[in-house]
């Protein structure tokens, strides 16, 4: 029940979620919602730890793992952006596929034994600093190291570059792009491509890094879907998602520790004595995503900040009226 | 060149697929003929992954056929698997049409069978109560826990605009989570993880129990549940296409800004259907629960149902009488798929049909044409 | 007509030649070997009704569409352009009516949008600079770091207009441009245009607005089904009647037929009412006027200034924040939509597909949106389905509704149909009262006419008739009171109505200090 364990214990789950949520942002700010992220976590943590089983190199493994998420996530693309189908059918049919599909393969992987794990490392000066640098800093997967890289560039990529220029308004209004030259078949299914990537890395995070091995749909747990709901909350935002996904991480460390020690605030602790409450702290990620959710629309009525314009909408060129 | 609707071929090759828009609505047998097109494709493709991880495709599906449609005891025993997949699917087919994403029917079952469970367990009425008040006590019990937590998702999107497909699925790990405490800890038999068995009242009656009278029927487990469901079906036929409700419901689920404009009142529907989605696969829970499993149990209870329902409800465009004959096709393959290995097979096969049958789709509003190459007109 | 060759002079170079354009969609034959020829420094219009092919044609030279057939030169080169880039690329630019701007990022964001240029980093402040200049030189400024959503219509424009010179467009390409546009604010517009072909530019000027075409441009092909009926014709020396029946194929009525009679009783009253538009800003502010039975009042306006909201309030569709409507003397303001329609409310909205009609569903199902409450249609909680059909059946009759049968969704019927079909159901139940928004939007000539014939039709039966649209002639041939609004206010009412003064009252003068001077010149 040491705060400093819990937040930087958080910070390492959360990284999963972290990942997985920047992907979803990529995705949906090009106009794509994709509901596949569950499937493609599990892809992405089944072919990134068997890969690594088989060679012996996670890192191998990790790229297999972003591979197959991204390659996944065209079927979801192909079907929504060329055949114009739902986005919200098609999604969930990709989860469908990708959880059966890694079942499929995932046979037996639990038992297909152990790997050697990504580097996990601390930084030399910065963990000096106080509080935070044990908190980010210290004994951290390189693979958390890569999520404080990258968010940062994500968000600029968007605001900032041209290629994010075009991006938003691909998402925004995709015949004002198209009419300038921008192909918004492309931009979609590449962003597509790059949330499944993201996906996969966010999967094989769990399973390379975070908690090693492959416990078929146990593996991932939901996270695919909380990453969904936190793209809300975080208003499309890299470094709002960041915070909400290092909060998500925290939040399931927490529930383990509070378990553990038999007194709490001076009180005895009921978790502690009565180990099935245990399944009421188990709700409560779900819970608070709920809550977060409502929260995130909240603000979003408040401030009049909406979705993407286009999310959602297949884009049909051609079509009269224009 | 660059006409969306056009699927580039290569420079040379001379002929190119064109897509049209369709100017009518394409006929009846069309349809169904892409639906099963659609499948068939669904199936060849899931064989050709079974033959990649070294099972034999044509054993697999001969022993789905087989052990689903076989014999009279195992089409029993389909019907039997076929029931909670019904309600889940018509739990979806009337949210679907509404647009509400209700991804929560899994939730909602497992609520329904906590609550008929609770009737028997907590206990809401003594172990010897008739049969005749303990199963409408216990079907009350199902649709209103179904309900209560679809109220929750729908409440939720029409006062906050809450999306409600994360937030019908979150409730369903809450449910899970919420099912495991009562079966872990509150009425856990002897440390197992189940609850004791009910009484024979507490049963849905089977066919087996007029055995003695009909010998056809010995040891078929085929329960009463189906026929409710095949009756709810029809019921909801009804208020789909014969009723008011129906009918504002259908209006708003294709436009919904239109049935404002039509004086519809948006957010009250939006919190009834899901409250009848959920009631419906609510009654799903109890159905299984007194009909098959006659007692409290996660991982019979917790077993996918609500997520077959969508595949289902979709495959049966949303049609419920349609509904009850893919609902026994997916108990088929649900039956059969127990045995089958690896064991996610099943799985991935639902998944691979309702990909290919979003993607069919695209043939009810598109016209292919293979065209010249410089003649499109 | 003149063959154009013989009046073309040497000296003055073609810039663009299209020849034998054929462009088909599903079901419509958009351009039947269509001729285009644009000189340097002119400003050509290509005159039309709607749906005669001229956006379609426009589009083919901008890229957007390909055409089936035909061949297109730029500076006497023969092209083939597969997407609007590579005819961006060769100096030909083309603005929308819908403006394709990304309302939420910023001018410069806009106009840098699809470049190659910056290469990937965006240094924002050194481009929001050359905006700025780009704009002065021109005499059309804008802030560069003005997000598009907090722009005028007119500014808006600018900023295409401005997206086309930054990427070297030597051709513009105008799509209905003064359709948004109040008169005066047209006349800085032409006065921008005039600056750029004094430059060396060229100017294509789309419109099916017979004035205007005469006042700006300098040649006009007028095209009607598809087929040029007159190529590259001055402007100089013909007359309206002549161009009118090469754009129809006869004789315009420019006059509805209209009886005399005297207005009723009151039937809407507003009073004092003020609300809010999406975005949580003021839209209309405090407006009061009062309709009586067999009246038709127009509410002239450019677009955005309120009368959406107005006509959603009245129908039940928004809140007001303040005062209150009445009709027949019972308030419906902030009621249930239900409220107003079971009181003799009839709505025919703006938007006929996303508002006015479910697309997927029947033309039955469509028809009987209004009254599915009540018998006939429905008994209990159960719809009667033969009565519904009946009634769908009467209606198709009825309003010569031109549809395979009342079970087709409406989504394959033309615009003008559509519009029978939600005008049929909305007049059906004998209306106290009909708002009416844009109900000729996008129709052609002939389906125009059936509509107003059927307004005129209810005006005699004793509605009253709200008429809110942006064609002042329809306003003003139809109405036998007509209104301004302008951000939210009325500017004046007036019986007899000219351009003149609907024109400056929709620019934001207030009718009392236009009414002064006219008065005293007429004296």
């Amino acid at each position: 029940m040491d705060p400093i364990i819990i937040l930087q214990a958080g910070v390492t789950t959360g990284t999963v979620l972290l990942f997985a949520t920047l992907g979803e942002i990529f995705a949906e700010r090009s106009g794509v919602l994709n509901l596949g992220v569950e499937g493609m976590m599990l892809l992405g943590a089944m072919s990134g730890f068997s890969v690594a089983v088989k060679t012996g190199n996670p890192w191998l493994g990790l790229v297999v793992a972003m591979l197959v998420g991204g390659l996944i996530s065209q079927i979801h693309a192909f079907i929504s952006i060329t055949l114009q189908a739902d986005q919200v059918v098609s999604g969930l049919s990709l989860t469908f596929l990708g959880t059966g599909i890694s079942l499929v393969f995932g046979e037996g992987l639990s038992k297909a034994g152990t790997i050697s794990l990504l580097p996990a490392f601390s930084i030399p000066l910065l963990t000096q600093i106080p509080f935070l640098g044990q908190i980010f800093f210290t004994n951290q997967s390189i693979l958390v190291y890569l999520g404080y890289l990258i968010t940062p560039l994500a968000w600029y990529y968007i605001n900032r570059t041209r290629p994010g220029l075009h991006l938003r308004a691909v998402g925004e209004y995709p015949s004002a792009a198209d009419a300038l030259g921008i192909n918004v078949f492309l931009t979609r299914y590449l962003y597509v491509f790059v949330g499944g990537a993201f996906a996969g890395l966010g999967g094989a995070t769990i399973s390379l890094a975070i908690s090693p091995g492959w416990f078929s749909e146990l593996t991932t747990g939901g996270q695919g879907w909380i990453a969904v709901g936190l793209v809300i909350f975080a208003q499309w935002d890299p470094f709002r998602a960041m915070g909400g996904a290092y909060a998500f991480g925290a939040l399931r460390r927490l529930i383990l520790d509070i378990q553990g020690p038999t007194m709490i605030f001076g009180l005895a602790n009921p978790f502690y004595y009565n180990s099935y409450l245990g399944f009421f702290l188990q709700m409560l990620p779900y819970a608070f995503t709920v809550i977060v959710l409502i929260l995130g629309s909240r603000e979003a009525m408040r401030k009049r900040i909406g979705s993407p314009a286009a999310l959602g909408n297949p884009y049909i060129r051609g079509e009269r009226g224009l | 060149m660059a006409e969306s609707t056009q699927i580039n071929s290569r420079k040379r090759f001379p002929f190119k697929l064109q897509f049209e828009p369709r100017l009518d609505t394409p006929p009846g047998w069309f349809s169904a003929a892409l639906q099963i097109g659609a499948v068939i494709a669904a199936l060849i493709l899931g064989g050709i992954i079974i033959a990649v991880v070294g099972a034999n495709p044509f054993a697999t599906y001969a022993h789905i056929a087989g052990a689903s449609f076989g014999s009279i005891g195992v089409l029993s025993d389909t019907l039997v698997k076929a029931t909670p997949i019904l309600f889940t699917a018509l739990a979806c087919s009337i949210a679907f049409r509404m647009k509400l994403w209700n991804i929560g029917a899994e939730g909602q079952f497992i609520m329904g069978a906590f609550g008929a469970s609770a009737v028997v367990l907590a206990p809401l009425l003594p172990a010897t109560t008739s049969a005749w008040i303990f199963i409408p006590v216990m079907m009350l019990a199902g649709i209103s826990f179904g309900a209560m937590w679809g109220f929750i998702p729908g409440i939720l999107k029409a006062r906050f605009k809450v999306n409600e497909i994360i937030s019908s699925l979150m409730l369903n790990y809450i449910a899970i989570s919420w099912m495991n405490f009562w079966v872990f800890g509150v009425w856990s038999e002897g440390g197992f993880q189940m609850s004791p068995k009910f009484p024979q009242t507490a049963w849905l009656p089977r066919l087996l129990d007029f055995g003695k009278s009909v010998p056809l029927f010995r040891g078929l487990t085929t329960h009463l549940g189906l026929l409710i469901g095949i009756l709810v079906a029809i019921i909801l036929w009804f208020v789909i296409y014969r009723s008011k409700w129906g009918y504002e419901i259908r209006l708003i689920g294709d436009n919904p800004t239109a049935a404002n404009y039509a004086g519809i009142n948006i957010s009250k529907n939006v919190v009834m259907a899901m409250m009848l989605s959920g009631a419906l696969a609510g009654l799903g829970g109890m159905s299984e629960i007194t009909g098959v499993i006659h007692r409290l149990q996660t991982s019979p209870v917790a077993a996918g149902y609500g997520f077959t329902g969508i595949i289902v409800a979709w495959l049966a465009k949303l049609n419920p009488i349609v509904a009850i004959i893919v609902s026994v096709l997916f108990g088929a393959l649900l039956l059969a798929g127990r045995e089958i290995q690896p064991s996610g097979i099943p799985k991935m096969i639902q998944g691979i049909i309702l990909v290919c049958l979003i993607a069919s789709d695209f043939l009810l509003r598109y016209r292919v044409r293979i065209v010249r190459v410089g003649e499109e007109a | 007509m003149d063959h154009p060759e013989t009046q073309t002079p040497a000296n003055i170079p073609l810039v663009v030649t299209m020849k034998g354009i054929v462009k088909r969609f599903p079901g419509v034959l958009a351009n039947d070997h269509a001729d285009f020829e644009l000189r340097q420094g002119e400003i050509h219009a290509l005159l039309g009704e709607n749906g005669a092919g001229k956006s379609t044609l426009m589009n083919v030279l901008a890229g957007l569409y390909s055409a089936e057939a035909g061949i297109i030169t730029v500076n006497h080169k023969e092209v083939e352009f597969h997407s609007p880039k590579d005819a961006i690329k060769a100096g030909i630019g083309m603005i929308h009516q819908h403006f394709m701007l990304v309302p939420s990022q910023t001018v410069t964001e806009n106009i840098l949008l699809g470049m190659d240029q910056p290469n990937f980093r965006m240094n924002i402040n050194q481009y929001d600079q050359k905006i700025a200049e780009l704009g002065q030189h021109f005499g059309m400024e804008v802030d560069p770091k003005a997000k598009i959503w907090q722009l005028s219509v007119g500014e808006q424009q600018r900023v295409e207009i401005l997206k086309m010179l930054y990427r070297g467009a030597n051709v513009l390409i105008m799509d209905e441009p003064t359709a948004v546009l109040a008169p005066q604010e047209a006349e800085v517009l032409f006065t921008t245009l005039r600056t750029m072909v004094a430059d060396g530019k060229s100017v294509i000027f789309i419109s099916h607005k017979l004035q205007e075409v005469m006042a700006i441009a300098d040649r006009v092909t007028v095209l009607r089904k598809g087929k040029v009926t007159a190529a590259g014709v001055p402007t100089l020396g013909s007359t309206r009647q002549e161009l009118a029946r090469l754009m129809v194929g006869r004789d315009v009525v420019f006059q509805m037929e209209k009886t005399k009679q005297e207005p009723g009783e009151v039937v809407l009253q507003v009073q004092n009412v003020h609300a809010e538009n999406d975005k949580g800003l003021p839209a209309v502010r405090g407006m009061s006027f009062e309709i009586r039975q067999g009246e038709i009042y127009g509410l002239a306006g450019v677009a955005g200034n309120g009368q959406r909201e107005l006509s959603q309030i009245i129908s039940g569709l928004r809140k007001c924040t303040e005062g209150k409507i009445l009709l027949s003397g019972k308030e419906i303001s902030n009621q249930p939509t239900q409220f107003a329609i079971e009181n003799g409310l009839a709505y025919v909205p703006e938007d006929r597909t996303h508002v006015g009609s479910a697309p997927n569903l029947s033309m039955t199902d469509n028809v009987i949106m209004k009254n599915y409450r009540h018998e006939p249609i429905s008994r209990g909680w159960m719809l009667d389905i033969p009565q519904a059909q009946h009634f769908a059946q009467k209606l198709k009759d009825a309003y010569n509704i031109v549809v395979p049968n009342i079970d087709t969704p409406v989504r394959l019927l033309s615009g003008g149909n559509l519009q029978r079909v939600i005008l049929a159901r909305e007049i059906s139940g004998n209306p106290a009262l009909l708002v009416a928004v844009q109900p000729t939007r996008g129709l052609d000539v002939g389906a125009i006419e059936g509509i107003h014939k059927l307004l005129l039709a209810q005006r005699e039966a004793g509605a009253a008739i709200l008429l809110i649209s942006e064609e002042l002639e329809e306003l003003l041939s139809l109405s036998d009171r007509v209104a301004v609004i302008y951000e939210g206010r009325l500017m004046g009412e007036v019986r007899e109505p000219d351009l003149e003064t609907v024109g400056l009252m929709m620019t934001g003068t207030p009718l009392d200090q236009i009414a002064a001077p006219i008065a005293t010149g007429a004296k």
